[in-house]
């Protein structure tokens, strides 16, 4: 019964040589174990995502407990719970507004899909307003799902191409 | 977009702050638009509809029973009222009632989905007032407690756990160390909090006679629940209509005498213990289940393969609640009317005519068919009386249901309470108002 | 019976505007006329009946029947802890019905709710807007002619299989 599921990696071929590959890898690991979050929270996956944060589950021991209400300071936009029409160009506002780099996990089946709401009044899924990292299946997630998401979170950072340059191109 | 408080504020020389859609206070998405003087608020207009999900619409479309889902998600914070109000709405209309072990379960599971409402609504109003310490203790009380509903129900929050006629399942057999866990960890959880915040001026100055509602005013605006009891008008639907088994069971109602953010709280905290010793009452007068005839019972691996042979002479030994669902509990936990219910899975499976009974249920245009007409029915909810209105007219889907919120009666009050009052003052006193945004905008 | 009482002098009270008094499962229903709403509610407002709180106001599209639409109010009455449920009849042509914000302030949110769901508008209402869609909403989507799905996005919504 223990087959241990064979971890995928995004790896990248980097050019550059030695020291370029070692700047990448200090800055990811600056970036994954320092993540400021902006909880962009809708619904009733928020009451998970207030047990994912709180003592029992406590998503803090991995360097995401920084909760910061002010986007022009998150890394991370933190999607919890459904998406409406009306709420969508907040959304979009919020996500403008937060600094390279970041990345946005859709926490939840309507953040990811529209979940069981196919009607006038919900975007189906949050991947069609702003791109999304890593997506959270259930109906609400469990505590243990969401850490499951931050740790997956923190490989897709720590292997991506680090942007270091003072201006990003196009 | 112009707004009514972009009208009135045209000319003057005020201050306009928004607090926002994305509302850094876990309570959802509301967006209050304040026009201030200095600190002091003088007009504010509240704008709801950002969680709009097309609840009553979608459940046009659904059949009756397959809509139990959507209603879980209304007041997410107390799924199982919800459900407990839709499924007594359908009893209403079909005429049928549950057997009385199923209503004792109902009474537990419900007491239970109330304290947690209560718990996450202190957790977040005191959160945002900063006492970072009582969220942490609140909200470790209710993990105790999604324990207890999350090994009867299988699921900690969104349960669909009621159902039409009676429960999903019965109790597990080693429910008791659970509870008696949850309720002590919540007894001392109340504790520390009334320790903590009771007599601790911080809290006193920041809720004491703010945002006063008199009774007249809670009246006619339609308050009902913890915000109506906080002014002195003691309207329970428990006890003035009476369901469930509630009449047989002792319990008090707390009631405030001004109907300040305090009062909100302290009645909210003196419910909760209320609804503990409605727990410990029911747990102890619950009818004990009937013993099955396990003797010559056989396992479930055993029994399939002993039916590639032949048809399974002995009775299957399944587990009591959700792992299968036997006949032999049928009778505790679901109505004897035929009427509304899943049929049981060794009927489906052991012959035809349990299974066209189970394709019937579940097929487009079949299943439950209640009689034309319309109906009312309300429960005590954690905000206050949560109604289902459901025309039907006679298919399997309902004509119209609509839900009576009672946050949205509430809400409607918020300009009126914090006028007058400090741009500070809004953050406690809408914390005290328990606004949810599913059951709001539904 | 006090719901007899109640059903006679409403009768004898508004003697042409009464249309029907079924009984349904134990729910005391009246049906008036769609003038006499304003009327018939201040009368039940004040004593004896005293039916001091509005529970909830709604509307059922009725399509192909008419009149079309049925508002539905149900009172409250906490000194005699009672119920009781008015029906009224709005027909298509002219959706226009008096406001309850006289008499209860939720009327007001209420009245919102149900003018941005079907369309009806309310006569002397102080604050006759939308409530849950925004603005640039076309169409009442409650009504039974609005499909589930038409979605009217607010913002241009992306392919998410595009990169």
């Amino acid at each position: 019964m223990g087959k241990i599921e064979k971890r995928v990696y995004y790896r990248e071929t980097l050019h550059g040589g030695f020291l370029a590959t070692k700047m990448n890898y200090v800055l990811g690991w600056g970036r994954k174990f320092s993540i400021f979050h902006y909880p962009f929270i809708t619904a009733c996956c928020g009451m998970e995502y207030m047990s994912a944060a709180c003592a029992h589950y406590d998503f803090d021991r991995f360097g995401v407990g920084m909760t910061t209400f002010s986007p022009r300071q998150a890394d991370m936009l933190f999607v919890v719970g459904t998406i409406s029409q009306k709420e969508a160009p907040v959304l979009r506002t919020v996500y403008e507004q937060m600094c390279e780099p970041k990345w946005v996990i859709a926490c939840g089946a309507c953040a990811v899909s529209g979940g069981i709401y196919d009607n006038y009044a919900v975007v189906q899924g949050i991947d069609r307003i702003i791109p999304v990292d890593v997506y959270i299946p259930g109906c609400p997630p469990r505590p243990e799902t969401i850490l499951n998401a931050i740790l997956k979170l923190q490989d897709k950072i720590q292997h991506q191409k680090q942007d270091w340059r003072w201006k990003i191109k196009g | 977009m112009p707004t009514r408080i972009h009208k009135e504020a045209a000319g003057h020389k005020n201050l306009m702050i928004n607090m926002g859609p994305s509302h850094p206070a876990m309570h959802g998405t509301i967006r209050i638009m304040l026009e201030l003087d200095g600190e002091k608020v003088l007009n504010s207009e509240v704008e709801v509809g950002y969680l709009h999900r097309g609840f009553e619409k979608t459940c046009e479309h659904k059949s009756y029973f397959s809509l139990l889902p959507y209603t879980d998600r209304l007041n997410y914070v107390s799924p199982l009222i919800n459900n407990l109000g839709y499924v007594m709405t359908m009893e209403k209309l079909l005429g049928i009632s549950a057997p009385e072990r199923a209503q004792y379960i109902r009474v537990i599971m419900c007491e239970l989905s109330r304290i947690s409402d209560h718990l996450t609504a202190l957790a977040a109003m005191t959160m945002e007032c900063g006492a970072f310490t009582v969220f942490l203790y609140l909200i470790k009380a209710r993990e105790e407690i999604w324990n207890v509903i999350e090994q009867t129900t299988g699921a900690r929050m969104t349960t669909s756990y009621i159902r039409i006629g009676g429960v999903r399942a019965d109790l597990h057999p080693d429910i008791q160390p659970l509870m008696d866990k949850a309720v002590s960890t919540t007894n001392e959880v109340l504790r520390d909090v009334k320790g903590l915040l009771d007599k601790n001026t911080i809290w006193l100055q920041r809720t004491r006679d703010i945002a006063v509602v008199p009774k007249e005013m809670a009246i006619n605006y339609g308050f009902t629940g913890p915000c109506l009891r906080a002014s002195g008008v003691g309207y329970d639907v428990r006890k003035a209509h009476p369901y469930l088994v509630y009449n047989r069971l002792d319990f008090e109602i707390p009631l405030g005498e001004k109907g300040d953010n305090f009062d909100r709280y302290m009645v909210r905290m003196k419910e909760m213990e209320q609804s503990l010793r409605l727990v410990e009452q029911a747990m102890a007068a619950i009818p004990r289940s009937k013993p099955t005839n396990e003797s010559n019972a056989i396992d479930a691996h055993e029994a399939i393969s002993r039916s590639r042979d032949r048809k399974p002479d002995a009775s299957i030994l399944l587990s009591p609640n959700l792992e299968g669902s036997e006949k032999e509990r049928y009778p505790d936990i679901y109505t004897k009317d035929r009427i509304g219910i899943v049929p049981p899975k060794e009927d489906t499976y052991s012959g035809i005519e349990g299974l066209i009974t189970h394709f019937k249920f579940f097929m487009k245009g079949h299943g439950i068919r209640p009689p034309q007409g319309d109906v009312y029915f309300s429960v005590e909810g954690g905000s206050g009386e949560v109604g289902f209105y459901i025309v039907s007219d006679g298919t399997d889907r309902p004509y119209r249901l609509h839900l009576r919120a009672p946050c949205l009666h509430i809400v409607s009050a918020l300009e009126e309470m914090i006028q007058g009052h400090y741009i500070a003052d809004v953050i406690p006193t809408f914390g005290s108002t328990n606004m949810i945004g599913g059951e709001l905008d539904r | 019976m006090e719901d007899q009482r109640l059903i006679e002098d409403l009768r004898e009270r508004f003697a042409g505007k009464i249309l029907g008094t079924p009984t349904s499962l134990g729910d005391l229903c009246v049906i008036i006329d769609k003038e006499s709403v304003l009327e018939v509610m201040t009368f039940l407002k004040k004593e004896p009946f005293d039916f001091a709180m509005l529970l909830d106001l709604t509307c059922v599209d009725e399509m192909g029947r008419s009149p079309r639409f049925v508002m539905v109010y149900h009172l409250l009455s906490l000194s005699n802890n009672r119920r009781l449920r008015i029906k009224a009849g709005v027909d298509e042509g002219s959706p226009v019905v008096d406001s309850l914000t006289p008499l209860w302030k939720n009327a007001n949110w209420l009245e919102r709710e149900v003018f941005d769901m079907f369309g009806i508008t309310f006569a002397r209402h102080p604050d006759m807007r939308r409530l849950f869609m925004y603005d640039e909403f076309e169409g009442y989507p409650l009504k039974k002619d609005y499909p589930l799905r038409k979605r009217q996005p607010k913002i241009h919504l992306r392919d998410p299989h595009a990169d």
